[in-house]
C-alpha cells in the first residue's frame, strides 16, 4: 500500500525542499519506487534542488487540468531510476490547485508508487492545505528557533483536525519531528534552542536532527539532493531519517557536539 | 436640616453596588415530611450550635423535585427559623416554588451558579448564552450539560480552540496559540501554555487545574489575568485557580503543611 508524506512546517526557510528532496532520494536508493511533488505553485524549487530544471515540460497543474497525462508530466530522477519528480507550475498560483484535482493525481499516483512525498509550500493557506490533505505521514521539518516551533504547533494542529484522515475519522496522520539547521555549539551558548526544549514544546517524535552544514548549500547549488553527498554531516543525518523512517533503530547523532558521542534520546515523553 | 445644606455641597458617592462572593452553607433536601426534616435538622444543630447559630443557609429543593415530592415552603422556613438558621434563597425550586419563595422575600439562586442572584448580580462583560432546555425535565432549571465532562487525550496545538458545555479534562498539553473554554471547571493534566477559560458562562464557581502553568492568559467568569500578570511563584507547577472576592486566586495543588 503506498504512504503519502507531506513534508510541512507552517515557516518559510526552514528546509523542507531540501528535506523533501532527500527523503524521497533516500526512499527510491533503499529500493522503493518514489515520487516527490512540488505544491509550492508559482514559487517552483523541487527542481532545482533535484537537479531537473532543465527537463520540466508539464506540470502539476497541467496533469489537474487534463493538459498533460501524468507520465508526460513526471521526471525521471538522473541518479535513481525509481525516483520521479512531479513539478510545480511557475506561472500560475495556488488557486490553479484544486481538492479533487489534487485527490485525483494522487490516487493515480498510488497505483504505482510506494511513497508519494509532497513538498509543502510555507504558510497554512490554500497550497499547504492541499499538500497536507491527503497524507499518511507528516514530517515537520522545524528550525531550532521559537518562532518555527510555534508555526510547527499550528502545523501539527491543522494536522490533526483539517486532514482527510481527521475529517474522515479515520486513525490520525502519523507525525514526525525533524529538526534541521541545528548546531550544537550555538545551543551550548543559548544561541538555539535545544532538542530537548523543541521537544518540551512540540512533545513529538523525533525521526533525526540535521546539522547546519555547508553541505546543503552546497548541495542545492549542484543540484544533488544532500543525501548523495555521503561523506557530509546532513548527508548522513538523512539517511539516518529515511532508516528510522522505514524501521531500522540508530541511535541519534548530531544533537551533541562531542565528537563520536553517541546520545540516546528518546522521541516523545 | 442639615443634610439639606450638605446636598448643596459636592455630595460624596453614599452608595456603589459591587458583586462579592460568600460561602453559604446549603440544606438539601430529600424529604417532604417536616416532622422528620425538623427533628434532623435539631439533630445535626445539636452538634454544633454555635457554628449554625444565625448562619445563613439556601435551600436546595432539587432532589425533592426529582422525586415528585412537594414540600411547604412557608412552613419549612419556619422551621429553619425556629432552629436559629436564617434563610436566605431557595434553588432548584420548580416555577410555583420560586414565585412562593418570592413571595416570602427569599431570593432565587440558579443551581450551578452558587451565590448568584438574579436581582444582585453585577452586570458581567459576559454576555449569557440562553440555557439549553432539556425536555425531560418539567420546569425545575436544572442544566443537565452542567454534568457532562469533556475528556481529550490529544494534544491542543496552536491555533485550535476547545469549547466543552460542563467541565473539560485534557490529558495531553495545550500549546502557545491554543484557547480551551469551559462553562465548568478545567482540568489540564499536562502542560498549559495556552489561554484557558473557565465558567465562561458566568459560573463564579468554576475552577482551573493544571500539572504546569505556562498559561497566555486564564480566566473565571470573565475575570482574568495575563501571563505577564502571573508571579513566578506560580509559574511551572501545579496549581489551581479559583475566583474569591472577584479576584483570582493561584494555589499550588500540592500543600506544604
Amino acid at each position: 500500500m503506498a504512504r503519502i508524506i507531506v513534508v510541512t512546517s507552517g515557516k518559510g526557510g526552514v528546509g523542507k525542499t531540501t528535506t523533501s528532496a532527500a527523503i524521497a532520494m533516500g526512499l527510491a536508493k533503499k529500493g522503493h519506487k518514489t515520487a516527490v511533488i512540488d505544491f509550492d505553485v508559482g514559487l517552483r524549487n523541487l527542481d532545482l534542488i533535484m537537479g531537473c530544471e532543465r527537463r520540466v515540460v508539464y506540470d502539476f497543474v497541467n496533469v489537474i487540468n487534463g493538459e498533460a497525462t501524468l507520465n508526460q508530466a513526471l521526471i525521471r530522477d538522473k541518479n535513481c531510476n525509481l525516483l520521479y519528480i512531479l513539478p510545480a507550475s511557475q506561472t500560475r498560483d495556488k488557486d490553479a490547485l484544486s481538492q479533487e484535482g489534487v485527490g485525483r493525481v494522487l490516487d493515480e499516483l498510488k497505483k504505482d508508487f510506494k511513497y508519494i512525498v509532497c513538498d509543502s509550500p510555507a504558510g497554512i493557506e490554500k497550497g499547504a492545505h492541499l499538500a497536507m490533505y491527503f497524507a499518511d505521514d507528516a514530517f515537520v521539518v522545524t528550525n531550532p528557533e521559537v518562532s518555527s516551533v510555534r508555526d510547527s504547533d499550528r502545523m501539527l494542529g491543522i494536522l490533526a483536525s483539517k486532514s482527510r484522515r481527521a475529517v474522515d475519522n479515520e486513525e490520525p496522520i502519523k507525525e514526525y519531528l525533524l529538526l534541521t539547521r541545528y548546531s550544537p555549539e550555538r545551543v551550548k551558548l543559548g544561541e538555539m534552542l535545544s532538542v530537548d526544549d523543541v521537544q518540551d514544546i512540540l512533545s513529538l517524535h523525533l525521526l533525526g536532527v540535521i546539522p547546519e552544514s555547508k553541505s546543503v548549500l552546497n548541495a542545492s547549488n549542484s543540484g544533488t539532493p544532500v543525501i548523495l553527498d555521503e561523506k557530509s554531516d546532513a548527508g548522513q543525518a538523512y539517511a539516518d531519517i529515511v532508516a528510522r523512517y522505514l524501521g531500522e533503530n540508530r541511535p541519534h547523532r548530531f544533537i551533541d557536539d562531542k565528537k563520536g558521542f553517541l546520545r540516546k534520546f528518546f522521541g516523545s515523553k | 436640616m442639615s443634610i439639606d445644606s450638605q446636598k448643596t455641597a459636592h455630595t460624596p458617592l453614599a452608595l456603589e453596588f459591587k458583586s462579592s462572593t460568600f460561602s453559604v452553607p446549603v440544606l438539601v433536601l430529600t424529604s417532604d415530611n417536616l416532622l422528620v426534616i425538623e427533628e434532623q435538622l435539631q439533630q445535626k444543630i445539636s452538634l454544633a450550635p454555635e457554628f449554625f447559630r444565625n448562619s445563613p443557609l439556601v435551600l436546595d429543593l432539587q432532589e425533592i423535585n426529582k422525586q415528585g415530592y412537594d414540600i411547604d415552603i412557608a412552613a419549612l422556613t419556619g422551621i429553619i427559623r425556629k432552629a436559629g438558621l436564617l434563610p436566605i434563597g431557595i434553588r432548584g425550586g420548580n416555577l410555583q416554588q420560586n414565585k412562593l419563595a418570592l413571595e416570602l422575600l427569599m431570593p432565587v439562586y440558579s443551581i450551578h451558579s452558587g451565590g448568584v442572584s438574579a436581582e444582585t448580580q453585577k452586570q458581567k462583560t459576559i454576555t449569557p448564552v440562553p440555557e439549553p432546555k432539556t425536555e425531560s425535565e418539567s420546569d425545575t432549571d436544572v442544566d443537565a450539560d452542567v454534568t457532562t465532562t469533556t475528556l481529550i487525550t490529544q494534544p491542543i496545538r496552536s491555533g485550535q480552540r476547545i469549547y466543552a458545555n460542563g467541565d473539560l479534562v485534557i490529558l495531553a498539553q495545550v500549546s502557545a496559540g491554543a484557547e480551551i473554554m469551559a462553562e465548568g471547571n478545567i482540568h489540564v493534566y499536562n502542560t498549559l501554555r495556552g489561554r484557558a477559560l473557565a465558567g465562561v458562562r458566568g459560573n463564579t464557581e468554576a475552577r482551573i487545574f493544571c500539572f504546569d502553568l505556562q498559561a497566555e492568559l486564564i480566566s473565571i467568569a470573565g475575570n482574568y489575568k495575563v501571563s505577564e500578570d502571573l508571579d513566578d511563584t506560580v509559574r511551572n507547577k501545579p496549581v489551581q485557580i479559583y475566583l474569591q472576592d472577584q479576584a483570582l486566586i493561584i494555589k499550588d495543588i500540592v500543600q506544604h503543611h
